[in-house]
């Protein structure tokens, strides 16, 4: 159980995390908002809470895998490395620049710490799937933690690995999908639904959990109970994509595109008061 | 006349064996050398040999299902970690199927993965188009940092498997199915990148380069061509990528023309490569012996090389033709 101290800790550090996303978006002028602003809780609570990790030894053999399946919402992922001391925070402003070690999709060649390649969908969960059956092979304890999209479970090749990971019970792998409900052309359960979605992973012999991805102790928990599967976890983290922006919560025509400078500044402005409750020290 | 370390034996009497039995030999041996290597299969342990690996190191052996893509993205997530595994499936889906998987997550990731095609060219028969994979050399050498290799008998392709484990980096290598003749030996020359002269003539006119087990038939076109007083070179060209430019060229400007000879689409396999070299380097008339724009289609291996111009005596009339085409 975290400490109600600690989940505060928690959720300023989220909060962070979420300016930062603004700010190298709008930097960048092109981009995905909604499902990196999502993730924020979940990508706070695997840096600074459940992932065995060093910052200044990113190639660490201890370490536990992150794999970034959705590779588009890499951005808090960067802002995520970035505030638990990676790189600096302001390398987060070279997001998509030419030259850039922060690609538009994460290229692990470029930033130690990423550890895939990634963008085009469906990919993920297999090469997470690949390194767990590694470090079993060799009786290592590391685990494996892959995120995905909801969207992203459209793509075929998604299920070849859920099938696999489900054969080979592969308990050292968690996939937390974003469950946000939105997609490119709309809305999941439109564009191609996915319910009953738990059930899905379920008969593919999955251990699956469902949490509220902004709940930082509750995702703790899940992942600590995922520990105690003989199979792969599923957590589905129940997300609002955007979050923390009210004018542009659960708002799918926010998934691939950054804010304005003028829009930028309401959103900053919101984070920072968290929605009117406190005073800036920016105002 | 031939190198010395092939034997004339190979004209009359010689060993029959597939290059896909020289992957299950020489996955083994590359097992032996180095404990980090796997084999994957997609539920096609028996035809692509991978089971004689299984039988060797069933703890470093997977059985992925029929499930191509993943078995590229597993394979690079096991090499990620450490591991040099090799996959196998028919080329048709390893990888015709999985070619955008091997593009991001082993070409673009730079990760040792060796992808094997089985079954690739004409020489799959019976099967039919559908299996007769003749686009992959185009696929792969298209993608930056993957090596290709394309060997031209059992014992090359036992060479080329083990070596590809120590290249550290993507390589694709191309199987065939049928028992085709066993040309090189233990001590012929295998090194990746290096082409070797097969067959060399007194003042040669023409330098007959192929890939794969089409050598076979270009040296029997050699030794019809010196018949008629034709004096040619045969070089085997095993590396598609990184493609030997210094033997290229060297055999262009000695020869002043080429002959090329592939069981792949004319469009992007060796051809395509000898041209974009030779074209920089030193221009000179060359001839295609590939598959001209064809699918393929049910039938024994040797109607089918008859029926596309895969045969000894098309490279002669092809060499007749590049000698008509030469200025000097």
């Amino acid at each position: 159980m975290l400490s109600s101290a600690r989940v505060r800790e928690l959720n300023a550090t989220a909060e962070q995390i979420r300016e930062t996303i603004v700010q190298m978006l709008v930097a960048a002028g092109s981009g995905h908002t909604a499902g990196p602003l999502g993730m924020a809780d979940v990508f706070t609570a695997l840096y600074f809470e459940v992932l065995t990790h060093d910052p200044k030894k990113p190639e660490w053999p201890e370490r536990d895998w992150l794999i970034l399946s959705n590779g588009h919402i890499v951005p808090v992922r960067y802002a995520a490395m970035a505030h638990a001391g990676y790189f600096p925070v302001a390398e987060c402003l070279t997001l998509r620049q030419f030259g850039s070690r922060l690609q538009g999709h994460p290229e692990r060649e470029l930033l130690p710490g990423l550890e895939t390649t990634s963008g085009p969908l469906g990919e993920g969960l297999g090469q997470a799937a690949g390194i767990a059956y590694g470090l079993r092979m060799d009786g290592k304890p590391n685990r494996v933690y892959c995120i995905m999209g909801d969207g992203e479970q459209n793509e075929g090749s998604v299920w070849e690995s859920v099938m696999w990971a489900g054969k080979e019970k592969l308990n050292n792998l968690v996939v937390i999908v974003d469950r946000n409900n939105i997609q490119i052309d709309g809305m999941t359960e439109q564009v191609m639904p996915l319910e009953p979605f738990a059930d899905k992973y379920r008969a593919f012999n999955w251990n699956v959990l469902e949490v509220d991805g902004h709940n930082i102790p509750q995702f703790v928990a899940a992942c600590e109970e995922s520990k105690q599967s003989l199979r792969p976890t599923l957590i589905i983290a129940h997300t609002i994509p955007g979050k923390g922006v009210k004018e542009i919560e659960g708002d799918y025509r926010w998934h691939g595109k950054p804010p304005s400078k003028d829009e930028a500044k309401r959103f900053l402005e919101e984070l920072r008061t968290l929605g009117g409750k406190i005073s800036s020290e920016h105002q | 006349m031939l190198i010395e370390t092939l034997s004339e034996k190979i004209f009359d009497t010689p060993e029959m064996a597939a290059t896909r039995d020289g992957f299950g030999k020489g996955s083994v041996e590359a097992g032996k050398a180095d404990e980090r290597v796997m084999v994957l299969t997609a539920d096609l342990a028996e035809s692509t040999r991978a089971e004689w690996f299984q039988k060797e190191f069933p703890n470093r052996f997977i059985e992925m299902g029929v499930a191509e893509q993943n078995m590229a993205v597993v394979a690079s997530g096991l090499a990620n970690y450490g591991k040099i595994p090799y996959t196998t499936s028919y080329a048709a889906f390893n990888p015709g199927r999985n070619w955008e998987h091997i593009r991001t997550t082993i070409a673009l990731t730079k990760l040792p993965v060796i992808v094997c095609g089985m079954h690739a060219g004409l020489q799959t028969g019976a099967d039919g188009a559908t299996h007769q994979m003749l686009e992959d050399i185009a696929l792969m050498r298209a993608l930056p940092n993957v090596t290709v290799l394309s060997p031209c008998d059992a014992e090359e392709a036992k060479k080329a498997t083990a070596a590809a484990a120590r290249v550290g980096g993507p390589v694709y290598i191309r199987f065939g199915r049928e028992k085709t003749p066993v040309m090189t030996t233990s001590t012929t020359p295998f090194e990746i990148g290096t082409g070797i002269e097969l067959w060399r003539g007194v003042a040669p006119q023409v330098a007959l380069v192929s890939t794969g087990v089409l050598a076979y038939q270009t040296l029997l076109a050699a030794k019809q061509l010196e018949t008629q007083g034709i004096s040619v070179v045969v070089a085997n060209i095993h590396t598609i990528k990184p493609i030997d430019e210094t033997l290229l060229e060297k055999l262009a400007r000695e020869c002043g023309a080429v002959v090329t000879v592939e069981e792949h689409q004319m469009t992007g396999g060796l051809g395509s490569a000898v041209a974009e070299t030779l074209s920089r380097k030193y221009p000179v008339p060359q001839e295609y012996i590939a598959v001209q724009n064809r699918f393929g289609q049910s039938g024994k291996a040797s109607e089918l090389f008859a029926e596309y111009g895969l045969t000894s005596e098309r490279i002669v009339e092809a060499t007749a033709r590049a000698i008509s085409r030469k200025t000097i």
